[in-house]
């Protein structure tokens, strides 16, 4: 930039208070300083006032037994458990939560975005008004809301039923589930060999893309071809055994309790019901925009080329449109996964919960928030990582 | 909507006008009739059902007799006048500002009449509070109004030195309103813990907004600054932030800013939600002003150190400006948002609107109500936060069309 205007040297006639450079360095050792004068004196300050409530922070209560129950859990727990256990369940009903409620929101909102997109005036308009009335309401008052109306269920005889599949009871909500029967284990091979069918077709695909020059993705495919081999799998085992390898179980109610079918408690689903009817939106949204934003010459393009209507969808907008959709999705997921942290209110035991709970009982606040955070960023983390990950396939198989 | 374009030429009477709109909206394929029909079956029951539920709920009571604590919580009755001057004061700041500067601001001016003449029609009905000292709800609202559209006519008239008494004014606005409200200098005080229900959850949004917008204009600044100390700080603090839920944040404030100051066990509990949600913002806000910023022409930069102004003249008189001006929409959202996000303090114990309501649920007085009232108390609050959010993101959107039609 400088190249060819005649400059004086900073060292010989600018004095060092005015040479930027050494002003910049200046500038950051003030900035250093300040803040870590800033952080000690608020460290000191925490730490005197800690030992004076003799509670100086340390990770050992992590051994201490828990002794308090939780609701519920997806690895064994009972209150002789130490707090690290109890930690790592609420960590892992976080997850349970998230996981969920990411793959239901990701379906519910595909479908309102092509909802929104219809050309039915009255459909289009339903989903705009679903989407307006959710969107602006606080998520906290929506899960409130879910969780009192799981109160108002009736005992477990008197269960409202939806179908023969779903009732709600006061202790939660019970589903029908597919369960393995005896002959289960053969049919396992055929799933087995359906995975494998699966990477190889996606490969195959893969590489015949790359060969013709052309865009597309492979993962239908693959999924496709898993299907059916373990498709015809279920058929074979079934005539072959005399049993089918999976059935689905309709629960039935007893005398006190229902067989079969799997059982939720009246939190877990208000939780999952409320992030999902709320994420759904956003997801909603962006399935829409994106889309739209895939111009319209694309669409054009593609029919003039021959491709019909389908093909125009599966090869030219939609790859368009799902690189446009990653990073916002992304951040959806995030936003779900850290929403699931207002469980709090509606007694479902999660991450947040049971800190709180710990918190409460060692008066440790510190490593618990530390915990906390730890455990929030890394799933933040983790999660950017992977979709990252999925952003630069994918846009390479654009290209 | 190709449509509607293409019906508007149809000549002809109007019915058959009607005719040709349905048939291209509701019924153009077979399986278009058949989602019309089926939609159309599923949203007249659901209808019906909801007007007979809405016609037979015995719960209604709870909310009404209960207003004053929903909008105020245990704020003093004899002191209500307070905050409704706070509120008067503001809309007439706006209704000014908005004669004066037009464009965005009587964007926002309009915005906020239209939700306080939609909320002043079932105000009306409000029984009186006991003991109140100020005007009815009714009145307080639509006084609010009439100044919000008469500033804008007596804004536009008036001098230059309107604008500067409006800057000093909105720089100030923020501790005049909280000293209208708290109290102090010859008012009688009222404490924090006695705020609540939508007057709390009003504060802290626009505490939150107001004291974030420094720290987030800084932080992103910092974030694009060349000088790798500070920017390592501000990124590490936006994404330490923006990687945790508000929860986190509002129970770090009201458990570790205690331990933090000195004599910290005294700062109240509406100080530390204030402070937890200024800290929460400002890292989302920092993003949307480097989202501003970002989208500016180089050339910009580029000609203003070319005209021999320096970085920091460069910043504050050319891309600042410029970058907050495109990103206005972001930040109403980002206020909208922030609005519905105080609903959260009421993990941390503080009573807001979603608070005040679930305290009137569990009145004694309602257990005799079969089915109980919080289907009935829940869908006005929920009703409150809608009118709110709802007009301020269609001011939002209109403020985006304005740019985008001012581009062309």
């Amino acid at each position: 930039m400088a190249s060819g205007i005649p400059r004086i040297s900073p060292s010989s006639s600018i004095p060092f208070y005015r040479d930027t450079r050494i002003i910049a360095v200046l500038v950051q050792i003030v900035f250093a300083i300040a803040v870590m004068a800033g952080c000690w004196v608020l460290y000191q300050n925490m730490i005197a006032g800690l030992a004076r409530a003799n509670l100086l922070p340390t990770f050992d209560f992590l051994n201490v037994p828990a002794s308090f129950p939780i609701a519920e859990s997806v690895i064994p727990y009972d209150p002789s458990m130490s707090y690290w256990q109890a930690f790592v369940v609420g960590l892992l009903n976080t997850a349970r939560v998230a996981l969920i409620g990411i793959v239901l929101a990701t379906i519910l909102g595909i479908i309102l975005g092509i909802f929104r997109l219809s050309s039915n005036w009255l459909l289009s308009n339903v989903a705009m008004a679903y989407v307006e009335i959710i969107r602006n309401v606080p998520l906290l008052l929506q899960l409130i809301f879910w969780f009192y109306l799981t109160k108002m269920f009736p005992r477990v005889q008197e269960s409202i039923a939806i179908g023969d599949a779903v009732f709600l009871h006061n202790r939660g909500v019970t589903l029908a589930w597919p369960e393995p029967t005896a002959s289960f284990a053969s049919w396992i091979w055929w799933l087995v060999g359906a995975l494998l069918v699966a990477v190889a077709i996606y490969t195959v695909r893969q590489i015949q893309f790359r060969r013709r020059d052309r865009p597309g993705v492979a993962i239908p495919y693959a999924i496709l071809g898993w299907m059916v081999i373990a498709g015809v799998g279920y058929v074979l085992t079934t005539i072959l055994t005399g049993t089918a390898p999976a059935v689905l179980v309709f629960p039935e109610l007893q005398r006190f309790n229902f067989i079969g079918g799997a059982t939720v408690t009246a939190s877990f689903a208000a939780l999952v019901v409320g992030l999902v009817i709320y994420t759904a939106v956003y997801i909603g949204e962006i399935v829409r925009s994106g889309i739209l934003a895939v111009s319209k010459g694309q669409r054009e393009a593609a029919r003039a080329l021959g491709l019909t209507q389908g093909q125009a969808l599966r090869l030219v907008i939609f790859p368009q449109a799902l690189r446009i959709m990653i990073p916002p999705m992304t951040s959806q997921y995030l936003n779900l996964t850290k929403n699931s942290s207002l469980a709090v209110a509606i007694a479902y035991p999660d991450l947040f919960y049971i800190a709180n709970t710990i918190n409460n009982q060692t008066g440790q606040a510190v490593p618990v928030i530390v915990m906390l955070m730890v455990s929030y960023l890394s799933a933040s983390l983790f999660t950017s990582l992977l979709m990252n990950w999925y952003n630069r396939r994918i846009q390479l198989v654009e290209r | 909507m190709v449509t509607d374009g293409a019906t508007a030429r149809i000549p002809g009477p109007d019915i058959q006008r009607m005719v040709t709109w349905v048939r291209a909206n509701l019924f153009s394929t077979w399986y278009n009739a058949v989602i019309t029909i089926v939609l159309m079956y599923v949203l007249i029951s659901a209808l019906v059902g909801l007007a007979g539920w809405v016609a037979q709920a015995q719960g209604w009571p709870a909310a009404f007799t209960n207003m004053k604590l929903i909008l105020a919580w245990t704020y003093p009755n004899d002191q209500i006048w307070r905050p409704q001057i706070a509120v008067l004061f503001v809309a007439a700041l706006l209704g000014l500002s908005a004669g004066v500067w037009r464009g965005v601001v009587q964007l926002v001016a309009i915005g906020a009449a239209l939700t306080a003449g939609i909320l002043a029609v079932p105000a009306i009905g409000l029984p009186e509070f006991a003991g109140m000292v100020g005007l009815p709800s009714w009145l307080a609202l639509a006084t609010s109004v009439a100044l919000l559209l008469l500033g804008i006519p007596i804004g536009r008239r008036a001098g230059g030195w309107l604008r500067w008494v409006l800057i000093v004014a909105w720089i100030t606005a923020y501790p005049i309103v909280i000293l209208i409200v708290r109290g102090g200098i010859g008012l009688p005080v009222v404490e924090t813990k006695l705020w609540g229900g939508l007057m709390l959850t009003l504060l802290l949004a626009i505490s939150g907004i107001v004291l974030s917008f420094p720290i987030g204009v800084a932080l992103a600044l910092g974030r694009r600054s060349r000088l790798p100390i500070i920017r390592i700080f501000c990124v590490a603090y936006i994404e330490l932030i923006r990687g945790v839920p508000l929860v986190t944040v509002l129970y770090m404030g009201s458990l570790l800013l205690p331990l933090f100051l000195p004599g910290g066990e005294s700062v109240d509990q509406f100080v530390r939600a204030m402070v937890a949600v200024t800290l929460f913002s400002a890292a989302y806000l920092a993003e949307n002003v480097r989202g501003g910023l970002q989208a500016l022409p180089a050339g910009q930069t580029e000609a203003a150190r070319a005209l021999g102004l320096n970085v920091v003249q460069t910043t504050f008189l050319i891309t600042l400006p410029q970058a907050l001006r495109a990103i206005v929409p972001l930040l109403v959202g980002q206020s909208i948002g922030l609005f519905k996000d105080t609903s959260l303090v009421v993990i941390v114990g503080l009573i807001d609107l979603l608070g005040a309501a679930q305290n009137v649920v569990g009145q004694p007085d309602w257990l005799g109500t079969p089915g109980g009232v919080w289907r009935e108390t829940f869908l006005v609050i929920a009703a409150l936060y809608w009118i709110f959010s709802f007009t301020m993101s269609r001011v939002s959107k209109r403020i985006e069309d304005s740019f985008a039609k001012s581009r062309h």
